[in-house]
């Protein structure tokens, strides 16, 4: 089974991020880390490639940098990246990120298109059903448990009361969710196969996309404002009593 | 100006927040239509005539996932229509169809927002990033109908003085393969009490209450109270408690008067989903713990005493 994942390199979201002052888009740093919400598709893409004797493909539209995000999966045991740098794309929307994504994967043929329920840094939560309707394909979504047979692919959908039970044959898009799996970690001799790894960087003409970035994607930022802030009240420190404050707040509220 | 508000049926009515967004949209346009998919009770079609919709499109799915066929049957209404906007809630079935619709009709879609202005015919978009802490304001430039994508408990869904709505049935047009994931078993996963949706009073627990078991202590607290019961992302992956328990970014979104966090850290993902709570009460043993940042009482103490003292406090008084 060919399987691509697609993946997406972010700024480490343990150090905060800068907005540009000018056309307020993501300052991006040299140095981005895996997105670590995409680590769940690799590890379903890779089992499922080992099940099958398949291979597993990534695919990314991010500023390249140091490639070091690229490489945590990779060194996860993915077989070769994709990866869509591309000047023009910035501040390009979800709609272009789909395009892009969809043509570059196209290129490929893949069987299953795997990808995560949202991204930590973006949080649209729509490019990959987005890419399911480009490429043709159902979208099998928000995946806590995923099995393969004979072409079938079944997973258990979470709703927001519970679970369903959904089925679609190959071709198929799947979101994976981080309860579907746990992702391994890449060992030492995975992170130095990495370094001889394929990663291919086509552009955006590559892949035949027109009207891309800010303009093509049709949305435009006007405002960046700090939103009002909830100021902090008592602070208490427990030396035993601490949970009286709760009973008189619980009181004032009259919830008891 | 006419605004659609996508709908989904479970359980005989339709998602809380369709009927928050139909609200909103009554602010904003005088001709608003639902596109429902579902069954199609009675009691479902009401709700949304009473919040505003004057017509129903009706797509009954039967056991196939809807999306695809939702998002078809849409494109094809949309282009001899022309509504202006068409509103998606932030969740699973909402998001899937909002997606393959833009997709289909080439038109961009703006998600997340926690408002919409319209203002001199412009439609735009308001965006909260870094859990809260900024908005970001983003306007349509294109062509309609704009696509927005809504976070949950952004408006307060209230009746207004509609009647019942004239229903039109529509039907998926074929689109082969991409149409064919069926539903084969759906499954509750509810909990004694209130939804945490529209509980009142919700008791959530963070990693910091140490087990399985010793989450417990959550549980016992929330019974004393009527209080629905809460969960961080920590606890769900640990296997705790179920996803549907879990409050943030990707859980539900939740706005109760009173919110205990206990052993929560409040990281920004967690906070989205609760920040606009009227009374926050955090308890965590590190006195630099973000969500004291937000608590209206914040005890720096251990979950472990303080939680089984204030339940026996709270017994005492019945
Ligand atoms: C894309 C993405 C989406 C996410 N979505 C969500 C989401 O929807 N909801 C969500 O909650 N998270 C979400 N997360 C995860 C989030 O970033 C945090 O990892 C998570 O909220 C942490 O949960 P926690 O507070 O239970 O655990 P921790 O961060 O481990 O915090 C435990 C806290 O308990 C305290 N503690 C420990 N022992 C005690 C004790 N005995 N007494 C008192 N206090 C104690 C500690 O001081 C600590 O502050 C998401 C992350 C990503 C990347
Ligand atoms: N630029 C991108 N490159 C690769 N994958 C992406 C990109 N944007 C989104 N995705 C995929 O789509 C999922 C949802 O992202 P989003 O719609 O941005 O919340 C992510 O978890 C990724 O798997």
């Amino acid at each position: 089974m060919k399987i691509a994942v697609c993946v997406k390199q972010i700024p480490d979201p343990a150090t905060p991020y800068e907005l540009d002052s000018e056309n307020h888009f993501v300052v991006r740093p040299d140095d981005q880390v895996l997105d670590d919400t995409d680590r769940y598709g690799v590890e379903v893409g890779l089992q499922l490639a080992e099940a099958t004797e398949g291979e597993v493909v990534l695919v990314s539209m991010s500023p390249a940098g140091s490639l070091q995000g690229i490489r945590q999966a990779l060194a996860m045991g993915a077989d070769k990246a994709i990866i869509i740098d591309d000047e023009a794309l910035r501040g390009s929307g979800a709609l272009v990120t789909a395009r892009i994504l969809a043509a570059a994967i196209k290129s490929e043929g893949a069987d299953l298109v795997i990808a995560g329920t949202e991204s930590t840094d973006g949080y649209a939560g729509v490019v990959p059903q987005m890419m399911a309707e480009l490429l043709d394909m159902p979208a099998l979504t928000f995946a806590r448990k995923l099995d393969h047979h004979d072409g079938t692919i079944r997973i258990e959908r979470q709703t927001s009361g519970g679970y369903d039970v959904v089925e679609a044959t190959l071709p198929v898009l799947v979101t994976v969710t981080s309860g579907a799996v746990e992702p391994r970690y890449p060992t030492f001799k995975g992170i130095m196969q990495a370094k001889q790894k394929p990663i291919d960087q086509p552009s955006c003409a590559d892949l035949g996309v027109e009207s891309v970035g800010s303009a093509g994607s049709k949305q435009e930022i006007v405002e960046v404002r700090a939103a009002p802030e909830r100021a902090a009240g008592l602070k208490v420190l427990d030396e035993g009593e601490a949970h009286l404050e709760i009973v008189k707040l619980l009181e004032q509220a009259k919830v008891v | 100006m006419q605004i659609w508000v996508f709908a989904e049926e479970t359980d005989g009515a339709p998602t809380s927040l369709a009927l928050e967004m139909l609200t909103k949209a009554r602010s904003l346009g005088d001709d608003i239509v639902a596109f429902l998919v579902g069954p199609g009770s009675a009691e479902a079609l009401g709700a949304l005539g009473a919040h505003g919709a004057s017509t129903v499109y009706h797509l009954d799915p039967g056991d196939a996932l809807p999306s695809a066929g939702a998002a078809a049957a849409m494109a094809e209404l949309a282009g001899s229509e022309n509504p202006d906007l068409i509103l998606f809630g932030l969740q699973p079935t909402d998001r899937d169809v909002a997606g393959r619709l833009a997709a289909r009709m080439g038109l961009p879609v703006l998600s997340n927002a926690v408002d919409i202005v319209i203002d001199a015919g412009s439609t735009s978009v308001i965006n909260e990033i870094l859990g809260g802490a900024t908005l970001v304001e983003t306007t349509f430039s294109g062509s309609k109908p704009h696509f927005v994508v809504v976070r949950p408990k952004s408006f307060t869904a209230e009746p207004g003085d509609g009647g019942d709505p004239i229903v039109v049935p529509v039907m998926a047009p074929g689109i082969g393969h991409a149409g064919s994931a069926t539903v084969i078993e759906s499954h509750a996963e509810e909990s004694e009490g209130p939804k945490l949706e529209e509980a009142e009073v919700i008791v959530s627990g963070g990693r910091g209450m140490g087990s399985q078991e010793q989450f417990g202590a959550v549980e016992e607290l929330a019974g004393l109270l009527s209080a629905a019961i809460g969960a961080t992302r920590a606890v769900v992956d640990a296997g705790w408690v179920p996803y549907s328990f879990q409050v943030g970014q990707t859980g539900k979104t939740v706005k109760p008067s009173v919110y205990f966090a206990l052993g929560i850290s409040g990281a920004m993902q967690h906070l989205v989903g609760m920040k606009d709570s009227g009374t926050i009460i955090a308890v965590n043993k590190d006195e630099e713990a973000p969500i004291f940042g937000v608590a209206d009482l914040g005890i720096v103490g251990d979950v472990h005493k303080v939680v089984p003292r204030l339940i026996e406090a709270l017994r005492s008084r019945n």
